[in-house]
């Protein structure tokens, strides 16, 4: 049987936090079937989109009809309802975790194709409009699939093209932007490629561009749409040659080819990245930051013990994944609330644990740009900066005010809730411990939570004062900076 | 007895909040360490801006035939006069407020700044930008170097940086730049009734005002969050300023305004980091002076220009040090998207009351031979001449009054630009 305290702090870091229905779920189970419980989530239907707008879930706020295919605003609030929702919660982590490693914002697409086609370009479900998925979808979709393949599905996605300027590279002037970021950011990292290899690697994408808007007559028809398209005219089909093999026989050079044949050039330099060692490791890296600890740097036996299940996996995800869940390092309880939550993870899981009765996911969408992360709108290509960057005086006031905006949201509920611990001010201080899930709070902390609870008050509480302190609780508890770690 | 900085900010908070007395207290220690009431503006141009479209060599064939679409015609250029090699250089059309500033000797332009071997990454290039070391670009800023150098304890707001995220060059060891992008929504909400959310917010500055031993994360978030709660009181006086002149309607000019007004309600502030992004130019950069690129330069002039002239209305001009930079510069040819990929050295600007204004250094030819020594890459980019650091040496020593070698880990004074 599971340690409560292990499935906990896996399901931060997995998910979004857990709540008294996934402690019940879990119970019987012994961590490692938690594990493949959480990455065997094919098995589980992907239905939470289905919930939106029934009144046992949060809700979602618009003046129209709710439209998170064609309204950027709605697909935020979309996005916020299944990471608050959804039962593969791992598939909605990963999400976000590619969404910040592929990078994309949302301004440059709707600036190029306007508001309703960037947004289908970044969030439109399969099938539920004509065109292409969104690329947020793709992510979802590929989420602890082959990164080769996504790797090879995000450089011809259409919010790609437009992002890293892909559809304007020439044959006569090729661009770099897209060559450069795809072995900076995407797979090698710094240090591993030479300025002639941006330049082979621009030629390498000439051609690969968007078609002409198709479906619709203009951009505000929802059925138009924009699809990848390899223009063979514009591309440069002289060979490429790298200073890393392309090739497993260690051939560093792509050879010329008819423009007919040119996407294959792109395809098998897209393989030769993401079949890299260097590839691997930086995943690796960056897994470690984002399941493992921030205030640990990688271990080198987990880099290259996660990059040799990598490769030997063909870059399938899954496999890593739960070799990663699985691994001595997130038993490790010393790792535990060592890494800073992003804001989108901050808010699912403050709604999960306050409550959401009664409460607009569209509430949390202004403090979440005040946190610093706004969904579909990364600063740059290289994503946000995590860690210690998101903690700054003013994204701390931010997640303190929006921890008192939910607990003014929810006051009615935690008071009801918190009704049987009104006898005295440990009693309902254990409620709210039970209920919210700070990082352990040492006794000065804790002594100052309890002066604010003995305060201009009586116990056993009034009805009026229980509001007050619950409220006032729950505010202090999820603004602390105890409650910024997962 | 020593006191150290979270000693003082703990005590500092307590007295605040029980007995009202310390903000004359932290203005004292403001006003202490402003015996130089020198401020520093930092300005940061995100993404790599094309400095051959802001600095133009109008007279150059190579210019043109480089830039056949992009190239701003010689007719619209901003003359400004040629530089000590003799090249005839002018400023971007839209450029006129800083036009002005140059005219009255005022505005430095400091050309081909950079560093050997410049990174051609946005990340790592801003990073060096930061540490102020070509060779590693982590760990603390250049400007987070000078503020443990100010004599404990520090104010907590003695640098402010109006953007979301701490930037690399402020990076400290000791001191906590506040990150203060909106004063308007720089105050503390609470479910409850006023005087409940007194009670809150005295539990959250005893909360935060512990350092737990082996809990240093823990300890950086309380630093953060009761760095808020202590300047909350502080950066809401800001926004009440009445600016002197109108500034533009978007969020590089109202940090601008927000910097104006601390500098005028004298909170005691000693370098302020401001930035403005879209510089990332590869494609459709526009076209005869107009375009993308023209829309960047009227954020860029037009902000500085309203900000120059409020602060010369307030006085506060002789104070005032602006410093501009990029993370690089932009390749000399286009490509065949109407705009530039990364290239290397770019231009620094510096404007101010105690600014010794005109054009430094020389202008590199851009000949695309791969002999031209003004250019590398292959008469691809444009080759450095002046150290970015020496401009930094020539800030610290000349306008912040501090030893710049410890600061910047050597001795960059020697060939530093007599900007100041």
């Amino acid at each position: 049987m599971a340690d409560s305290e292990q499935v906990a702090h896996l399901l931060r870091r997995a998910g979004f936090g857990a709540t008294a229905a996934d402690f019940a779920r879990f119970e019987a189970m012994s961590v490692s079937e938690v594990v493949d419980y959480l990455v065997d989530y094919d098995r589980l239907p992907d239905d939470v989109d289905a919930k939106i707008g029934q009144s046992a879930y949060v809700s979602v706020t618009a003046s129209g009809p709710f439209s998170p295919n064609t309204n950027i605003e709605h697909a935020r609030q979309r996005w916020l309802f299944r990471m608050v929702h959804s039962q593969r919660p791992l598939q909605e982590k990963m999400t976000l975790f590619w969404h910040n490693h592929f990078a994309t914002a949302y301004s440059k697409v709707a600036g190029f194709a306007g508001g309703l086609q960037g947004t289908k370009m970044m969030a439109l479900t399969p099938g539920a409009l004509p065109g292409p998925p969104g690329q947020i979808e793709l992510l979802r979709r590929y989420a602890i699939d082959s990164f080769q393949t996504l790797l090879f599905e995000i450089a011809r996605d259409p919010a790609m093209v437009i992002w890293l300027d892909g559809r304007t590279n020439l044959r006569a002037r090729p661009q770099e932007n897209f060559a450069r970021e795809i072995m900076e950011l995407f797979t090698l990292g710094v240090g591993n490629y030479t300025e002639q290899d941006v330049a082979a690697a621009a030629r390498v994408f000439t051609g690969w561009n968007l078609s002409a808007r198709q479906g619709g007559a203009n951009n505000n028809d929802p059925n138009a749409y924009y699809q990848f398209f390899f223009n063979p005219n514009q591309h440069d089909t002289s060979a490429k040659t790298f200073s890393f093999p392309i090739y497993r026989t260690g051939e560093r050079t792509i050879p010329a080819r008819s423009a007919a044949e040119g996407l294959r050039d792109g395809m098998d330099f897209v393989a030769a990245l993401a079949a890299h060692p260097e590839t691997a490791r930086r995943l690796a890296r960056k897994l470690w930051g984002f399941f493992i600890s921030e205030a640990a740097s990688p271990d080198p036996r987990f880099v290259e013990a996660v990059a040799r299940e990598y490769l030997a996996n063909d870059t399938r995800m899954k496999p890593v994944i739960r070799y990663i869940f699985k691994s001595p390092w997130m038993l490790e309880e010393s790792f535990r609330w060592t890494r800073y939550s992003w804001p989108a993870e901050y808010v699912a899981r403050a709604i999960r644990e306050v409550g959401w009765t009664g409460f607009s996911v569209d509430t949390a969408r202004t403090p979440l740009l005040n946190m610093g992360q706004n969904l579909y709108e990364p600063p740059d290509v290289a994503g946000w900066s995590l860690g210690s960057a998101w903690i700054a005086t003013g994204s701390m006031l931010a997640r303190m005010n929006f921890a008192a905006t939910l607990a003014s949201n929810q006051r009615f509920n935690l008071q009801r809730a918190a009704g049987a611990a009104r006898s005295t001010p440990d009693d309902l201080m254990a409620f709210f411990l039970n209920r919210l899930s700070p990082s352990p709070i040492d006794s000065v902390p804790s002594g100052a939570l309890m002066t604010y609870l003995q305060a201009a008050a009586a116990w056993p509480a009034s009805d009026a004062q229980l509001l007050a302190k619950s409220a006032g609780l729950t505010k202090l508890l999820v603004g602390s900076s105890e409650y910024q770690f997962i | 007895m020593k006191i150290s900085r979270r000693e003082f900010v703990r005590d500092g908070v307590a007295a605040f909040t029980v007995g009202f007395a310390a903000p004359a207290f932290l203005s004292d220690i403001a006003q202490a360490q402003g015996a130089l009431s020198r401020n520093l503006v930092v300005v940061y141009l995100n993404g790599g801006n094309d400095s051959l479209s802001t600095l133009i060599p109008y007279t150059d064939p190579f210019y043109y035939s480089r830039r056949p679409e992009i190239a701003v015609p010689a007719g619209q250029v901003l003359q400004i006069g040629s530089d000590r090699g003799g090249k005839p250089l002018g400023l971007h059309p839209r450029l006129t407020g800083l036009r002005t500033i140059f005219n009255e000797g005022r505005l430095a332009i400091v050309q081909r700044t950079g560093y050997t071997n410049s990174s051609r990454s946005h990340f790592q290039g801003l990073d060096i930008w930061g540490t102020a070391n070509p060779t590693a670009s982590t760990g603390v800023g250049w400007l987070g170097r000078y503020l443990d150098t100010l004599p404990s304890p520090v104010d907590a707001l003695a640098a402010w940086n109006t953007t979301r995220e701490t930037p690399r060059a402020l990076v400290a060891r000791t001191v906590g730049v506040p990150a203060i992008p909106d004063v308007r929504i720089y105050s503390l909400s609470s479910p409850n009734s006023a005087a409940e959310a007194a009670l809150e917010r005295l539990a959250a500055t005893e909360m935060t005002s512990y350092a737990p031993e082996g809990r240093s994360h823990l300890s950086f978030v309380n630093g953060a969050a009761l760095g808020a709660l202590s300047t909350l009181d502080r950066v809401a006086s800001v926004d009440a300023y009445r600016p002197t002149v109108t500034y533009p309607n978007n969020g590089f000019a109202l940090a601008l305004r927000a910097v104006a007004g601390s500098m005028a309600r004298g909170i005691g502030t000693r370098v302020y980091w401001v930035s403005t992004g879209g510089f990332d130019t590869h494609a459709g950069q526009g076209n005869a002076g107009g375009g993308t690129y023209a829309t960047l330069m009227s954020t860029v002039g037009d902000g500085l220009a309203a900000f120059y002239n409020d602060l010369r209305n307030q006085g506060l001009l002789n104070d005032t040090l602006i410093l501009e930079f990029s993370e690089f510069g932009r390749r000399v040819s286009e490509n065949g998207s109407d705009g530039t990929d990364h290239g290397a050295a770019g231009v620094m600007m510096a404007m101010g009351g105690g600014v010794r204004g005109g054009l430094y250094g020389t202008a590199a030819s851009l000949d695309p031979s791969a002999s031209n020594p003004s250019l590398e890459n292959n008469g691809a980019d444009v080759r450095h001449e002046t150290d970015f650091r020496a401009v930094y040496a020539r800030v610290l020593e000349g306008w912040l009054g501090t030893p710049s070698t410890s600061i910047l880990g050597g001795n960059f004074l020697a060939n530093a630009p007599a900007i100041i």
